[in-house]
């Protein structure tokens, strides 16, 4: 299975997001922004980190970089394109996936493992995943997920919500909700599910010695439906 | 402008330094000139109050690939494979401007690292802030987390261990200091030593702006009522460009274009392009116009002494340009060819066509100031006479959830939630243990890093202190089962000017030196910060000692947070009872005299290598070392990390329980192990002529110190954690 992760000038979980992928078994390409052609890809990542500096919103400049046309172009014809943490800013800045990040509730950055519900698994992302909760990590300071009250009643009929923070036992109480986005909402499809964007990471638990296993799972599953 | 003493003067220099100034020119500067030398003799650059008795701290070893006196010191840890590490303090922006000095601190002392080829793999931070009830405490502390967590986590580089403590000593002058680690193949090293003539000198990163104009002057002078005047002195930091200067800069040495490098950190293109050139014993010639610059018109003399951030200089081999060029291109930077190497040994400005400075390299350099400064000798205090009714009418409970809530001991997760500490997906401790550790990327290995101080010992006692501050690290590391390399320091002191503070740093320098050589852990890198004082009043005296160790194959490592219940708890190490500047004493008994406890390196040594052999044999389950606040706080910390409680025996100790549980006597350590090992452990302990004791066994979920007094561990959890999130919260 062939993967590509793209560098932005300043993404930070790019190399990280390439090890977890080589490590599961996918052919991994670094493509840079700057280029225009998408090598051939059964998954393209856009990872984490602050492209641009994050200066204007976050994701912003990065939306609007060379490589995104094809990247748009290939999510439309149907290809799979998952974006994480700054990755996910970056596909809400594009309209791949509806609403925005806001800034966090409290206003400071938090790192930190968290525990997210699936919510659908009717898609190539979560097919065949035997767990319903899994243990995630979140590195962020804007991940407050915000939308209409039109767009939430959208998603939620189209079941767009892919995962939500809750609890180790799937309680998705408000005091487990670690940055204030709304229903919980820790990431979503496109109406398609092919394209995800969500904030904690799956490349940062995937050893035993990094505080978790989840991520391994996650990837191991997608690999194994892509096939 | 005609240069004069006055003009020199309010340059920070002394009348004399001026008079030895003209002397060495046979001439008086021009402004610029005056400039440059007010920039390279002020204290932050020339430790002219240091040197002499830095000069005596051990920096060699068999592991030392690099001592002080490049931009950071660099160890090896086997099959190839170096580690480059520094930490440097930012003290004076950062009182100033608490989210722009914490962060450009951390900048620093990251480019400090890269510029020799290594890739910054591990951030860590020691920070001092004034009495939580000081007006200012609360919102320096908010900007500086921001900070550095600004900074290092758009940077990429996690932020793994740190330290932080509130005196009243520091209401006036908060410290910052900054740690990083990088990692770098041992023979792609590269160093900012120039060579060759006619060599092309480029100017890489970030436009020259007006910013940080004179800001190592400002750090090398106390602070007085105009203080919010400095704040244009502040450096901004644009960690986004370092990144890619990061990028560009590791992508380049990966050829063989490079002759030297050094970042442009404290007094800018000056002191950069005369430590080459000094380095080198070469002249460097620059033509200023063709400095990049933020903004117009802009002078040789505020050129040369801007601070603007995220800057470096390179002596490239010729017909390397293109190249080098190409790449700094793709990742958007400045890149502009700006001089060359000469054999005039002298540093020779050009602007407009006009030399508008000719100065010989040495007498910026060799020649600057050094002071043998007058130095008071502090005596040991005497014991406090604590008497024992005193104690008995305490109760253990009371004074137990006093400690762990107390500002300098409770948790800081508050704020090391704010930094990253897991990106790059190697961090296998985190913040919150005794080091945090990082894998080497792709192998067995593992680097544990720890931050100490012990600012309360050094006032009481600064031999001591000194001593104990090396010891803390070095248990720290062993506590992770790392076996302990070498350290960095970062010096902050009072005002030379003064004997009791000249005493202070003298004297805990002696006791630095004495614990590194014995342990066997020297000195690779460090910084000195003084003037750490508003008007009369200086800070008590603060070395923060960064150890760094190896932990051959990682998945040895150790955690402090109990582990299985039915494990035994030992002690490691004698407790004597010592309560003299212990927290209890200080804010149970409010007793502020006395001395602090005694260091025996001899134990030290032979109980910390004992615990790395128990260790390496896989006989220790959890381990954590006893510091401030003594056996039942540490106790505590594995009860509340491990969710397991444990029944205290029955101590056949002869001192009183409250001495027994809070004495902060040294070079003790708490391990778990199971008990079908305990005659093996015990054995290799006797034979090593270790002292040690059991404590008591795991329990489920209470701590029970007797019959009458038991805690349970959410409890204990409640003490400890809340406090500093609450205290941020109002």
């Amino acid at each position: 299975m062939k993967s590509s992760v793209i560098t932005f000038p300043g993404s930070n979980c790019d190399r990280d997001m390439h090890v977890a992928l080589k490590k599961f078994g996918f052919n991994n390409k670094m493509v840079w922004h700057n280029d225009v052609e998408l090598p051939k890809s059964d998954l393209i990542v856009l990872p984490g980190g602050f492209s641009y500096g994050d200066y204007l919103r976050c994701g912003s400049m990065a939306s609007k970089s060379k490589i995104m046309k094809s990247v748009v172009n290939f999510a439309k014809s149907g290809g799979l394109v998952m974006g994480i943490c700054n990755g996910f800013q970056i596909l809400v800045e594009t309209g791949l996936v509806p609403g925005v990040l806001l800034r966090n509730k409290y206003l400071q950055f938090i790192c930190k493992n968290v525990y997210v519900k699936l919510d659908n698994k009717e898609n190539t992302y979560f097919k065949n995943l035997d767990k319903e909760i899994l243990k995630l990590h979140i590195a962020h300071n804007e991940g407050n997920y915000f939308c209409t009250k039109d767009q939430l009643k959208e998603i939620e009929d189209n079941n767009q919500i892919a995962i939500y923070y809750c609890n180790d036992r799937g309680s998705t109480e408000e005091e487990f909700n670690p940055n204030g986005s709304i229903r919980n909402i820790a990431g979503i499809f496109n109406k398609d599910k092919n394209v995800l964007g969500m904030m904690p990471h799956p490349e940062r638990m995937i050893d035993e010695s990094l505080s978790g296993e989840d991520g391994s799972l996650f990837f191991k599953n997608l690999i194994n439906n892509i096939k | 402008m005609e240069v004069n003493e006055k003009i020199a003067i309010e340059h920070g220099l002394k009348a004399d330094e001026y008079k030895k100034i003209c002397d060495l020119l046979k001439r008086t500067p021009n402004i610029t000139e005056l400039g440059i030398f007010s920039a390279m003799w002020n204290e932050h650059c020339s430790y002219k109050s240091s040197r002499l008795h830095l000069k005596n701290l051990p920096t060699k070893g068999q592991k030392v690939i690099q001592g002080p006196g490049e931009n950071a010191g660099v160890i090896d840890i086997e099959d190839g494979d170096a580690i480059v590490f520094k930490i440097e303090s930012h003290n004076h922006p950062s009182f100033i401007e608490p989210y722009q000095g914490a962060a450009t601190g951390v900048g620093g002392i990251m480019r400090d690292v890269f510029t020799m080829g290594a890739r910054p793999i591990a951030n860590l931070n020691s920070i001092h802030f004034g009495s939580p009830q000081h007006k200012k405490t609360k919102n320096l502390l908010r900007g500086v987390v921001n900070g550095i967590g600004g900074y290092g986590n758009c940077m990429g580089v996690p932020t793994i261990a740190g330290q932080t403590s509130f005196d009243s000593s520091y209401n006036g002058n908060i410290l910052v200091n900054a740690m990083t680690l990088g990692l770098v193949k041992k023979d792609k090293i590269f160093y900012s030593k120039a060579a060759g003539l006619n060599k092309p000198v480029i100017y890489v990163g970030s436009k020259t702006g007006r910013d940080g104009i004179h800001g190592a002057s400002m750090a090398s002078a106390s602070f007085d009522e105009k203080i919010e005047e400095k704040k244009p002195t502040v450096q901004v930091g644009d960690p986004f460009t370092e990144k890619l200067l990061l990028e560009a800069c590791l992508e380049l040495m990966a050829g063989d274009s490079i002759i030297a490098i050094q970042d442009m950190g404290a007094a800018g293109l000056t002191s950069s392009s005369i430590e080459m050139a000094s380095k080198g014993n070469l002249g460097i010639e620059i033509n200023l116009n063709k400095v990049p610059c933020r903004e117009t018109k802009m002078t040789p003399y505020e050129i040369m002494l801007s601070e603007s951030q995220e800057r470096m200089l390179i002596v490239l081999e010729n017909g390397k340009e293109n190249l080098a060029k190409k790449i700094f291109d793709k990742w958007n930077l400045d890149f502009a060819v700006i001089g060359k190497t000469t054999n005039s040994k002298n540093i020779e400005l050009f602007f407009d066509d006009k030399q508008v400075a000719n100065i010989p390299v040495n007498t910026l350099v060799e020649n600057s100031p050094m002071y043998n400064r007058k130095w008071k000798k502090s005596k040991l205090p005497k014991k406090n006479n604590i008497k024992n009714e005193m104690l008995r009418k305490l109760k253990i409970k009371d004074a137990l959830k006093k400690i762990l809530s107390n500002h300098n001991v409770c948790s800081k997760e508050w704020i090391w939630q704010q930094y990253d500490h897991t990106v790059m997906g190697d961090t296998i401790q985190k913040p919150g243990g005794d080091s945090g550790v990082v894998r080497v990327h792709g192998t067995n290995k593992a680097v544990a890093a720890s931050v100490d101080s012990s600012a309360v010992y050094c006032w009481a006692h600064p031999l001591t202190g000194g001593k104990q501050v090396v010891a803390e690290s070095w248990r720290n590391l062993i506590s992770v089962g790392a076996t302990p390399i070498a350290l960095t320091n970062c010096l902050n002191f009072g005002s030379p000017e003064k004997e009791e503070n000249m005493g202070e740093f003298v004297e805990c320098v002696q006791g630095i030196g004495e614990a590194s050589k014995y342990l066997n852990f020297p000195v690779v890198s460090g910084n000195v910060s003084f003037y750490n004082q508003t008007k009369e009043i200086g800070i008590k005296p603060t070395p923060s000692i960064g150890g760094v160790g190896l932990i051959r194959d990682y998945k040895k490592m150790i955690t402090m947070d109990f582990k299985e219940k039915n494990n035994l708890v030992l002690i490691i190490g004698k407790t004597e009872g010592h309560l003299d500047q212990s927290l209890f004493a200080r804010t149970i008994l409010d007793e502020k005299n006395g001395p602090p406890p005694e260091v025996n390196l001899f134990n030290e040594k032979n109980n910390g290598e004992s615990l790395l052999n128990l260790i390496e044999k896989d006989y220790i389950k959890s381990a954590h070392d006893v510091s401030i606040g003594g056996l039942l706080t540490a106790l505590s910390k594995m009860c509340i990390k491990g969710n397991k409680g444990i029944k205290l025996k029955k101590t056949k100790n002869l001192i009183n329980e409250i001495e027994y549980f809070f004495a902060e006597d040294q070079g003790r350590y708490i391990v778990e192990i199971n008990p079908k090992d305990s005659v093996e452990v015990n054995k290799i302990l006797d034979k090593n002529s270790v002292h040690h004791e059991e404590l008591g066994v795991i329990i489920e979920n209470e701590l029970i110190i007797n019959e009458k007094t038991k805690v349970t561990i959410d409890e204990l959890r409640s003490y400890n954690t809340n406090w500093l999130t609450k205290y941020m919260s109002t």
